[in-house]
């Protein structure tokens, strides 16, 4: 049993040195499909980040799904408070914020530019409102059902609900979420291809090899082996490859992206694969390198195969 | 050692490329198998290094009925067994100590036993001194020198061989021919496929004669499988 163990590991580690010194051997050939592998890699784990990352800020914004609440004109600032307190004590209200006539006439002199037609209003012509800000993990059903409720309390005059453009949001960003995931299903085929080729390339190249081999009594595992360490050692590297590839372009737009974020008042921040991303993405590689040759040399075998 | 009975072969939509072989070669003979070329000699070979199936008949090659021997089994099958090529088969990306391994490393001895056995096959065919060369600068001779070592480096029961001389000259020839005199003489069974009279005529040992696909001489047992 221990000679046993001790021959494969041996063995193992004999084709360890093997591949290692082949991928050396020739550089070029091998930096060309790792390049390849990376690239195909990085654009499927490219799209996943901008989607996480959209996601991720968009949460943010789903509170900004706030219900206009418009009161009956004349009511008082009193009596809207007390609506106010009401309103803030239900369970899926966050925050309520009051908007006096005067405070909304004041901020529309400011922002329309109609200041001077406005002075020559004789009365105030805007309603009191309230600003409803729904609890952040609200269900849209659950904010469309506190919308009707809203609607139909006393001095209430109309409510709307500023919810339609994060719906479209979620919308869209649900279709580039499948567009992406389609996408990386597609590129994942394409790395497979291109290292199933690459190992077709080597075993072309080694045909005689692998005929003497099995003359001399190998095993197909024994002849698979070699392949199936450099398919995986490629797929490992081109993962690695797409890695850097990710972490540059992070690196590229951090600072456009935080001035944007500048822009709009708030933190905005990319975040990258994280440790849990960048070992599924080698281990994904490594599953591609795996499959790719064990497919190759599985059909190649069988063509060399004595029949 | 070798038992075949009324064996037969049949490629695709081709005629038969052997009909009702029938001989036996016992552990230890020396037999030579001639005829011209496409009269069957390599499909024999072939059929006896599990390269190809009979298609009809029985066929037991070390022991083992090739006609019902299961494919994951061929591999320790072939293990002893050695090859000598025409072509020699020779891989140069390696040197020629690494060729003359080759089968130590599929049945997975020991680094150092494959060192030992290694240079005791490659001093058997005087190239000792020539082992970390690349086969590729050696001389046809030489380098099926390092062939017949490969073939016999793992001390195989059966040896066998097809054309091993076609590339060589008449002197290299003898020489190669003398070596599996050697062979046969400690013991190892050798089965070598030549049109090579002259070669024959030297040895002196049983033939078998194919013509079309069927034996139609047998000299060491006349009569016997005819």
């Amino acid at each position: 049993m221990i000679r046993f163990l001790r021959t494969y590991f041996r063995r193992h580690a004999d084709v360890l040195r093997q591949t290692a010194a082949q991928l050396m051997r020739a550089p070029l050939a091998s930096l060309m499909t790792i390049a390849v592998i990376g690239i195909t890699l990085a654009l499927p784990a490219g799209l996943y980040l901008f989607i996480a990352n959209l996601e991720r800020m968009s949460q943010g914004w789903d509170t900004g799904g706030q219900i206009s609440l418009f009161l009956e004109r004349g009511t008082s600032a009193a009596t809207a408070d007390k609506l106010a307190r009401r309103i803030s004590a239900m369970p899926s209200v966050a925050r309520v914020d009051y908007i006096s006539p005067k405070h909304a006439l004041a901020e529309f002199t400011r922002l329309s530019g109609f200041g001077e037609a406005l002075t020559m209003l004789e009365e105030n012509p805007l309603p009191p409102v309230l600003t409803v800000h729904p609890v952040p993990e609200a269900a849209p059903a659950a904010v469309e059902a506190l919308v009707k409720e809203l609607r139909g309390l006393d001095a209430v005059d109309s409510a709307q609900l500023d919810l339609d453009w994060v719906r479209r949001l979620h919308a869209l960003l649900g279709i580039a979420r499948r567009g992406a995931l389609m996408l990386a299903v597609l590129l994942g085929l394409a790395a497979l291809l291109t290292v199933g080729n690459t190992i077709r390339l080597a075993i072309l190249n080694r045909r005689d090899e692998i005929e003497v081999m099995k003359l001399m009594g190998g095993t197909n595992a024994f002849i698979r082996r070699p392949f199936l360490y450099s398919g995986v050692a490629h797929g490992l590297l081109g993962a690695a490859a797409a890695w850097l590839i990710l972490a540059l372009v992070l690196i590229l737009l951090n600072d456009p992206i935080r001035e944007l974020g500048i822009l709009y008042g708030s933190d905005l921040r990319i975040e990258g694969l994280g440790p849990k991303g960048t070992g599924l993405l080698l281990a994904i590689g490594a599953a591609l390198g795996w499959f790719g040759s064990r497919f190759s040399v599985g059909r190649h075998l069988r063509a060399i195969e004595p029949s | 050692m070798i038992e075949f009975s009324h064996v037969f072969k049949r490629y695709p939509g081709e005629h038969d490329a052997l009909k009702d072989i029938s001989f036996e070669i016992e552990r230890g003979e020396m037999v030579f198998v001639t005829g011209h070329s496409g009269a069957g000699k390599t499909t024999l070979l072939k059929l006896i290094s599990l390269i190809e199936r009979p298609t009809r008949g029985q066929a037991i090659v070390n022991r083992k009925n090739i006609g019902r021997l299961p494919a994951r089994r061929i591999p320790y099958f072939r293990r002893d067994l050695g090859i000598v090529f025409q072509n020699y088969k020779l891989l140069f990306d390696r040197s020629v100590f690494d060729n003359v391994a080759l089968p130590l490393q599929v049945a997975g001895l020991e680094p150092r036993e494959i060192g030992r056995r290694v240079r005791a096959a490659l001093d058997k065919v005087r190239l000792l001194e020539k082992e970390r060369l690349n086969p590729i600068v050696l001389s046809g001779g030489e380098q099926q020198r390092v062939g017949i070592a490969r073939a016999i480096v793992h001390r195989p029961a059966l040896l066998i061989a097809d054309e091993p001389t076609g590339n060589l000259d008449l002197v290299l020839a003898e020489e190669i021919l003398d070596l599996f005199l050697d062979f046969n003489a400690h013991g190892v069974t050798v089965l070598i496929a030549t049109h090579d009279q002259h070669l024959i005529a030297r040895a002196h040992r049983r033939t078998l004669v194919l013509r079309h696909g069927e034996i139609v001489h047998d000299s060491g047992i006349p009569g016997a499988a005819v």
